[in-house]
């Protein structure tokens, strides 16, 4: 099963500026690596990450080989309404996964 | 006759030398860089996260018989210390919080055990160590211990591999001093499982030890051998008192 978790203040005042931080769990096996008997291990990694507040892009990121596992990825937006942010990873063999998180803005 | 005695507490005062004074250890956080000891502290961050919610689930999944939870209760209180006081001695022989929970599955569960460092004992016993962060690392040598401890105690001083070095040469002779670049620390088990940055994932005490005895170019012990055990125990005892951090990130 794919973990994410994402860290979002509760609440922030209008035009604040807020760090969100989030952590998928992934091997991001690089596709370069061999096993024992010297088969080429297949490349396994999250290629993708976007963030929607209330339905508009703010944050995107694309990833390589070179993301160590278990990608954490950190940044800064503008608190400008209240609503909610969503946080889609998507990567190689159909990985996909989710989050939304509240945020209040006064 | 005090001639003898003179000699044997000469002897002993020298094979004690190299022993770091309680006083002076110090945890391998402190020999981190600044963004790896953030990436513990912040538990949002900190990427041994995933591995606690799984060993969180499998807490409270029926396996076998019943689930962890069905004995245990709450792990917060039930759990609470209790890795603080592991490896234990148990029918004359040391046991470690891993094959401890094994021996739960098996004989309380009826459920089949775990191999070593696979995800799901790794996840469990993360979970389970969790629950004792900030406590002080309470192994006490007592009579059942001693001798166990002691047995650690040789194996951690015997020199070993083709590099013919033995674990107290790095880790109470030259902590502090660099090794490829790195610092050596004192080798206290304060963390443990750890997420590994080198490792990108999670592993036991037992997989970091075999890291170290194969970079002596020695043969490493098995996993769950006594040999390991026993060395796990007097490493423990070692660092009694001081406080367990896990889960634990370093370099």
């Amino acid at each position: 099963m794919a973990r994410v978790a994402v860290t979002v203040p509760a609440s922030a005042k209008r035009g604040e500026i807020i760090e969100i931080k989030t952590l998928a769990q992934h091997t991001m096996e690089t596709g370069f690596r061999r096993t024992q008997t010297g088969e080429l291990v297949p490349r396994d990694i999250i290629t993708e990450f976007v963030c929607r507040y209330n339905g508009v892009e703010i944050f995107r990121a694309e990833l390589r080989q070179a993301m160590a596992a278990n990608p954490l990825i950190a940044f800064t937006t503008v608190a400008t309404e209240s609503g909610t942010l969503e946080f889609t990873w998507t990567g190689d063999n159909g990985y996909l996964a989710n989050q939304k998180a509240e945020i209040k803005v006064v | 006759m005090r001639a003898a005695a003179l000699l044997l507490a000469a002897f002993c005062a020298c094979i004690q030398a190299g022993e770091i004074p309680l006083a002076e250890r110090r945890s391998g956080y402190e020999f981190m860089s600044r963004e790896s000891r953030a990436m513990q502290d912040d538990e949002t961050t900190n990427p041994a996260l995933f591995s606690l919610m799984d060993g969180e689930a499998l807490w409270n999944r029926k396996e076998g018989e019943r689930s962890c939870a069905s004995c245990h209760g709450d792990a917060a209180q039930s759990m609470k210390g209790v890795a603080a006081r592991y490896p234990a001695v148990a029918h004359g022989k040391p046991i470690n919080l891993e094959q401890r929970i094994n021996a739960c599955r098996t004989e309380q569960q009826r459920a089949p055990a775990f191999a070593y460092e696979s995800k799901e004992l790794v996840a469990l016993t993360t979970y389970v160590a969790r629950q004792s962060r900030g406590m002080p690392i309470a192994v006490e040598a007592t009579d059942a211990t001693r001798p166990q401890i002691e047995a650690g105690r040789a194996l951690y001083q015997r020199r070993q591999g083709q590099l013919n070095l033995s674990c107290s040469q790095c880790h109470d002779d030259n902590w502090g001093r660099l090794l490829a670049g790195s610092p050596i620390p004192q080798a206290h088990p304060t963390g443990y499982p750890i997420y590994r940055l080198e490792w990108q994932g999670m592993g036991s005490l037992e997989r970091r030890l075999r890291n170290c005895m194969i970079g002596t170019r020695a043969e490493p012990y098995a996993y769950g051998s006594l040999e390991m055990v026993q060395l796990e125990l007097y490493l423990m005892w070692r660092a009694r008192g001081m406080k367990l951090e896990t889960p634990a990130v370093r370099p």
